[in-house]
């Protein structure tokens, strides 16, 4: 298999704007065909990891391979015309002087121009846009300028491509088609793909492997569902999806909380620790059931795919919100026995935090 | 192992780098782009350092019999000429622009664009309309003769000549930078602020104080500025109209008195003057960043005039354009018409040549660099290259007389050093190889109007999103090339603007035309003066008004500008 060849290749890549570091020792390995995303929140210094591969920034430390080929290390950066990536931006960044068409063919030049032509209208066709070969780009909706763009960016056949959060300016409907279609060009050009997103939605639906940065740190790389179930720190448990936290003290190996009591990992006891607990490590029983922490339901919400549960500890008094898929939740006023899955309670050191 | 994703300390460990190290390292190249925006920076300010080193010269005689007689009065003159002509400006400019920018009354839309006609008249066009109607002999003075029955010594009529009459033509033809600047200052101001401020309790009246004033204050001011610094650069009205001023002063050492190092170090003196004038629109346009033009909320509002109050704001907005435009040109037409057939000749069409000559290659010299300097900047300039274009932009605000002296200063020194030098080794003279052409002439006003070029690119290109050059990089694209297919075709309109407004602001020029033309070199602007100096107004018109009519072309262009930043209304039905 050669999806263990490394496309697109960082090492030890530091990037700094004036006085302020941006990317922090970066080594990330996006094998060939593949699609990786970079997820973060805003300002972590995904976006700049972007420009490096293309060659927007001229790299300060470190060096980048693109299929096995330095192009750039702390001596030397090779500008982006010779580098044969592909970048599509979140605002489309159509030129407005040229039609779609012109668009297109912008990143053909090596081609003779009768082959130039076939292949941007063959490109257009990909992305349904064939129709709109002369109009300006002014005169599209903004998901047709995506699509416009995203032709432009497949057309020369880059070997990598980045996207720089490339759906996030489209309502959602026109995302999910959209990002339906990106990915199914990808794969047909079968691009290297590096896509930054602060969504970790999106990560989930698109990638192979998802690399969370953090305050120019890479701090957990793996599999979407890897990071969703295993996360390493409170920052990742809490930015790939919902969680209940609690903070409390381990002792003799178990730490309680108004939830019950959740086994200490590998905390040591009298340490402090923070607990995470993702919504659907709650499980909801009869009243009746032995165990359990006892609950009332005071207030249901029906939100479509899933439900919002007002949860009253009864115990305690806490009240607090979860929002659950599936049918037959208790409805309001009811009363219930809470129990906890563990796979998906995480136990963090405070100082983590 | 699918994603292999590691921290550096333990594994990459020599990698290890600082930055210092690595910014050690790095291969230096010599960049053409980063060399060039230095070279034209220095090049363009050679003049005004030059006349600014002056001041550190020992002052000479002439210096000193200069200081006994006129100096004070140059002082004095300059001073209430930049305060009368701010002043009255800011009334005449910031009126007109609150009244077609807030209100609603007939004749509006036509106004919008009229007002700023009289940018098309150089302020020695106006001063010798004015002269013409206003004297002894003239139609106003004649006609009030005959009504009354007064004959002369009967009554007393206010002197053009004088102070008074130079601030107020000037004032009616300078206006317009206000006017534009401030309109775009009332315009730009989002809707929403007035409105909350009138949900708050304030009546329009004092949301016209605590809001749309202080929002367009920053804009005004810098049309005030950019006013007061083409009113000190001025000579020909001033001189006209025997105000004497530094330009005047400048003009008379250098030729009467033929002392250039006097001259120099009045140059210098004016140059503060202009320092301080430019230092407010600085000022101003650092916080001019809080008004925000903003989509659809402006065109719901405007207060609609009307009976008494109409009238009062038609007769407001007329009244400028009337006497900065209308009775101006009428006169110049109307002299055209009397003198035109002992006018135009053969060597008025040569003076027309040398004029659009000039003018159409220093302009294209001026794209061309401003062209270079601009995207020098945009494809990787730091902070130098930043402080080079705001140097080489700087020529705008000095005089035109001073860039003169501090022209040919130099030019004349490298031409008489190379003259001595082959006399003396070769046998030869090379007489003089700069300053006897139109090259100095050139070069002078490229030092003054690479500001106007710079100006045009800058803001065309300010409109192309980087990332249009990101994505022409990654798909291919070099810095040349990125010129070429990218920039030159979405700057178009901006070139074409900034050729334009270069080109008539060379025609105009007078004072710079005058001291560095070569011997028996006319240009229209000259020659108008010179008619005009010996008292052959009719005659001097024909010239002034093929430059006022040369004129118009940008203020068309500038007014189809203002017209479409009012209709900006969304785009539908372009797809057809």
């Amino acid at each position: 298999m050669n999806t263990c060849l490394p496309g697109l290749e960082f090492a030890g890549v530091s990037h700094a704007y004036a006085t302020e570091t941006v990317v922090q020792e970066l080594n990330l390995v996006v094998p060939v065909g593949s699609l990786t995303c970079l997820l973060g929140p805003s300002g972590c210094g995904k976006t700049t990891v972007l420009r490096l591969a293309a060659g927007l920034e001229t790299l300060q430390i470190g060096w980048i391979k693109i299929n096995g080929t330095r192009v750039a290390d702390d001596t030397d950066t090779s500008p982006p015309e010779v580098r044969d990536v592909g970048l599509m931006f979140q605002e489309y960044a159509l030129f407005p002087h040229l039609t779609v068409l012109g668009n297109v063919s912008f990143g053909l030049d090596a081609l003779p121009a009768e082959t130039r032509e076939t292949t941007a209208k063959a490109a257009l066709a990909q992305v349904g846009m064939v129709g709109a070969a002369n109009a300006y780009p002014h005169m599209l909706s903004g998901g047709e300028q995506q699509r416009v763009a995203l032709a432009r960016v497949v057309a020369p056949r880059p070997k990598i491509m980045l996207l720089d959060e490339p759906f996030s300016g489209l309502d959602t409907e026109l995302r999910a088609s959209l990002r339906e279609d990106t990915l199914r060009l990808i794969k047909e050009t079968g691009a290297t793909t590096l896509m930054v997103t602060h969504d970790p939605m999106e990560a989930m639906l698109m990638a192979d492997h998802v690399a969370l940065m953090h305050n120019g740190r890479v701090i957990q790389a793996g599999s979407p569902m890897d990071l969703y179930r295993q996360p390493e720190s409170s920052f990742c448990a809490r930015f790939l999806g919902e969680v209940i936290d609690y903070v409390g003290f381990v002792r003799s190996g178990e730490v309680v909380t108004p939830l019950g009591s959740v086994p200490a990992g590998g905390a040591e006891d009298g340490e402090e620790v923070q607990i995470l607990i993702r919504p659907e490590a709650l499980h909801l029983d009869q009243e009746t059931e032995v165990g359990g922490v006892k609950a009332k339901v005071s207030d249901q919400r029906d939100l479509g795919p899933h439900t919002k549960l007002a949860l009253q500890l009864e115990e305690s008094g806490e009240q607090f919100h979860v929002n659950l898929s599936g049918r037959d939740l208790p409805s309001a006023g009811s009363k219930v026995a809470v129990h906890l899955d563990f796979s998906m309670v995480f136990v963090f050191p405070v100082r983590d935090r | 192992m699918l994603v292999r994703i590691w921290f550096s300390d333990n594994i990459l460990t020599h990698q290890d780098k600082s930055l210092s190290v690595v910014f050690a390292t790095r291969r230096w190249r010599v960049n053409l782009w980063q060399v060039l925006p230095f070279l034209i920076a220095v090049l363009v300010s050679v003049p005004a350092l030059v006349v600014l080193v002056h001041l550190a010269y020992p002052m000479g005689e002439v210096w000193q019999h200069l200081a006994d007689t006129v100096l004070s009065r140059y002082v004095i003159n300059t001073v209430w000429l930049a305060l009368g002509v701010g002043v009255i400006g800011l009334f005449i400019g910031g009126g007109t622009a609150w009244l077609c920018a807030n209100c609603r009354f007939p004749g509006r839309s036509l106004f919008e664009w009229a007002l700023l006609l009289p940018l098309a008249v150089p302020t020695y066009a106006i001063a010798y309309s004015y002269a013409g109607l206003l004297e002894y002999a003239g139609p106003v003075q004649s006609s009030l003769r005959e009504v009354f029955g007064w004959s002369r010594g009967d009554y007393w009529f206010p002197e053009i000549h004088s102070l008074p009459g130079a601030i107020l033509v000037m004032a009616f033809v300078l206006y317009p930078y206000v006017y534009l600047l401030g309109r775009a200052g009332f315009l730009g101001q989002s809707g929403s602020a007035s409105e909350i401020s009138r949900t708050l309790g304030r009546g329009p009246w004092r949301t016209f104080f605590a809001i749309s004033l202080p929002l367009a204050r920053p804009a005004m001011i810098a049309g005030i500025a950019l006013m007061i610094m083409e009113a000190l650069s001025d000579f020909g009205a001033v001189q006209y109209l025997g105000v004497d001023t530094f330009t005047t002063g400048i003009y008379r050492t250098w030729f009467a008195l033929g002392a250039p190092q006097a001259a120099a170090q009045l140059s210098a003196i004016l140059l503060l003057f202009v320092f301080a004038a430019m230092l407010m629109e600085q000022w101003s346009r650092g916080r001019a960043r809080y008004y925000q033009v903003t989509g659809r909320d402006r065109l719901s509002r405007g207060i609609q005039l009307r009976g008494m109050s109409a009238v009062l704001a038609v007769i407001a907005c007329f009244v400028p354009l009337a006497l900065g435009f209308l009775v101006p040109s009428a006169q110049l037409v109307l002299w055209t018409v009397e003198s035109w057939s002992e006018v135009i000749d053969k060597r008025f069409i040569e003076y027309a040549w040398h004029s659009v000559s000039l003018a159409a290659l220093t302009s294209a010299l001026a794209l061309f660099l401003a062209l270079a300097l601009r995207y020098s900047l945009r494809i990787g300039g730091g902070w130098g290259s930043r402080l080079c274009i705001r140097f080489a932009g700087l020529g705008y605000a000095v005089p035109g007389s001073v860039i003169a002296v501090g022209v040919l200063l130099p030019f004349g020194f490298v031409d008489r050093t190379v003259d001595e030098f082959a006399r003396e080794w070769f046998g030869v003279s090379t007489g003089l190889i700069f300053t006897g052409g139109i090259a100095v002439m050139v070069f002078g006003y490229l030092v003054r109007f690479l500001a106007v070029a710079l100006g045009a690119v800058e803001s065309a290109m300010d409109k192309i999103s980087p990332q249009l050059d990101d994505a022409a990089r990654t798909l291919g694209c070099g810095p040349g090339q990125r010129l070429w297919r990218l920039h030159v075709p979405l700057l178009f309109n901006g070139l074409v603007t900034g050729g334009l407004l270069v080109f008539v602001d060379v025609m105009k020029e007078l004072p710079a035309t005058l001291i560095l033309r070569p011997f028996n070199f006319d240009t229209l602007a000259v020659r108008a003066f010179e008619l005009a100096s010996d008292e052959l107004l009719a005659e001097s018109a024909c010239a002034s008004l093929a430059i006022v009519v040369v004129g118009l072309i940008p203020v068309i262009v500038l007014s189809h500008a203002v017209g479409r930043f009012n209709h900006a209304m969304p785009r539908v039905g372009d797809a057809a």
